[in-house]
């Protein structure tokens, strides 16, 4: 009787220390995480052509092409560089001029119901289409790029849309752009040539959301760690750390980052503030606030005359929560994926490691305007050096 | 030896239901931290309902054809019934909430687009961005009176 009673006592002990092991079991909200939660992505309704692979190799093009420039040196991938994560490390993006904001990396973009770091543009053609007649990106016009198109791209162009429209009325530099020229151009157009103009300009923008939608995050260290977690039903002790085990149970834990960082891509796509400070030079800039009008408001969004969605399709838009005191100075929540290769952080390059992110979160200072969400986490110099440890294993390992 | 058994087993049994409700609460659901006078409420007040509204007025229940789950737009039909039991057609719904122990409401403007009919109102445009307690509020207005249900919801 002792034997066995000593036996069943062991064995509810060991059992015990196997539920009080740090994060033994695996948790729903951790194993979402796993890339092979994400699935494909959702349909984009108001890109007809999204998932066209003729559109994707076409936006492929396009991507690389410095001819889509005020001075023919910029293209897309000048600040969306492949060979680093599709951004540029540079604290301020740097076109045919300096942006306020900092570049933001293309992978699983597909994903978010708005783009940019304030969420003004709610499709990723829409989004494509901004840089392009932004006078300090790629700082040309659409009659400009509807003409390069019709001189480079005419074949491939009519094979996915049809014919080129009419564009001998249209002026080479023309579109509602900052250049005071190109935007008299404009206005003396006939509505019929500015809508030939956008026409093309639009399906530029088609056509590279087909190319970035097909751009996705690759399976990191973490993603091993969970799928082995799953299969083995006890966490591997040969992928992660011993610390990065430790920075990952934190990160579900005590530092709270999955209040945010959630999902497989590690972004719940929202926008907060958190406190970021102002980089100093820099015109106000009052983040998600502003934009919640821009996006309604905006040419090309999912209800636009040149979306291909029906009304009915426009969820995103349709139940949008109304500007609010909440949103002064909020930002997108970036996701983690490859963070570790992809300083500096913030919306404008505020901070230039992950150590000085962590510190901010665990210092949580006042918002230079606005509420940050944050509270202090008391994270100890050895939790945030776990915490780092567990972001380094985000990075795609194929 | 019966009782030895009984009493261990009653121990392991214990230790997995504690092991289990980690697993089930999940880590991102576990924070300690909240804001000066918000509670949140016993766990027999979360759920899908049914739940009476504050005058008892109505009774509501969501039924979502899935779990509800964070990032997704989702929709959830809410069945109203009168204090009897019957149905309630005709119904103005308003849907408001939010995540008392943050201070800040919903992400999206959801509301009723629809009413299907037996009672039941289909609430669009609902999403939860955080793991953790949301409440979703609904306001009623039918010609049994205005009142208003109060869903806590753990995501």
């Amino acid at each position: 009787m002792d034997t066995l009673r000593m036996r069943l006592a062991a064995a509810v002990m060991a059992l015990a220390a196997l539920a009080a092991h740090a994060g033994a079991t695996l948790a729903p909200a951790v194993e979402e995480l796993a890339i092979d939660a994400l699935g494909a992505p959702p349909a984009d309704p108001g890109n007809r052509w999204a998932d066209d692979p003729a559109a994707a190799r076409l936006g492929e093009r396009l991507f690389f092409d410095a001819r889509l420039s005020s001075n023919g040196r910029v293209s897309c991938a000048t600040c969306h560089d492949p060979k680093r994560s599709f951004q540029d490390g540079a604290a301020l993006a740097r076109g045919v001029g300096t942006t306020s904001r900092r570049t933001m990396p293309v992978a699983g973009t597909a994903y978010s119901p708005f783009l940019f770091w304030d969420g003004r543009k709610d499709s990723q053609w829409a989004q494509a289409l901004g840089p392009l007649e932004s006078p300090v990106e790629h700082g040309g016009s659409r009659a400009q790029y509807a003409h390069v198109v019709a001189a480079h791209y005419r074949e491939d162009y009519e094979r996915l849309f049809g014919p080129l429209p009419d564009l001998a009325r249209v002026p080479h530099a023309a579109g509602p752009v900052a250049d005071v020229e190109a935007r008299a151009a404009w206005e003396r157009m006939a509505p019929a040539d500015r809508d030939a103009a956008t026409q093309v300009f639009v399906n530029i923008g088609k056509a590279i959301a087909a190319y970035e939608r097909r751009i996705q995050p690759a399976p990191s260290r973490l993603d091993r760690f969970i799928a082995a977690w799953k299969q083995d039903g006890a966490p591997p002790k040969d992928i992660l750390t011993a610390d990065e085990r430790a920075g990952l149970a934190l990160f579900a834990g005590k530092a709270q980052c999955m209040q945010c960082h959630n999902g497989p891509l590690l972004t719940n796509n929202e926008f907060h503030n958190t406190g970021v400070p102002a980089r100093a030079g820099l015109p106000e800039d009052r983040g998600r606030v502003v934009a919640v009008a821009a996006v309604k408001a905006d040419e090309f969004n999912c209800r636009s005359r040149w979306s291909d969605a029906k009304r009915e399709a426009c969820a995103e838009l349709e139940f949008l929560a109304p500007a609010s005191h909440a949103q002064e100075r909020a930002y997108k929540v970036p996701s983690l994926r490859g963070v570790a290769g992809r300083a500096p952080y913030m919306h404008a390059g505020q901070f230039a490691t992950l150590k000085e992110v962590l510190d901010h979160y665990n210092r949580a200072p006042a918002a230079p305007a606005g509420h940050s969400e944050l509270q202090p986490l008391g994270l100890t110099p050895r939790e945030l050096r776990q915490l780092e440890a567990f972001l380094r294993t985000l990075g795609g390992e194929s | 030896m019966n009782t030895a058994r009984r009493s261990t087993l009653l121990a392991l049994s214990s230790t997995l239901l504690l092991a289990g409700g980690i697993a089930a609460a999940g880590p991102a659901h576990a924070f300690l931290f909240g804001r000066p006078g918000v509670e949140r409420p016993a766990p027999a007040d979360f759920g899908l309902g049914p739940r009476s509204s504050a005058g008892q007025v109505y009774k509501a229940t969501l039924q979502p054809a899935q779990p509800l789950r964070l990032r997704q737009l989702q929709s959830v039909p809410v069945l109203i019934v009168d204090a009897q039991g019957r149905p309630v057609e005709g119904a103005a719904i308003a849907v408001d909430g939010g995540m008392p122990e943050h201070g800040h409401g919903l992400p999206t403007q959801p509301r009723v687009t629809r009413a299907l009919g037996g009672g039941l109102y289909e609430i669009e445009g609902l999403r939860f961005s955080m793991g953790g307690w949301w409440e979703l509020k609904l306001s009623i207005d039918s010609p049994a009176g205005a009142d208003r249900v109060t869903f806590n919801l753990s995501l």
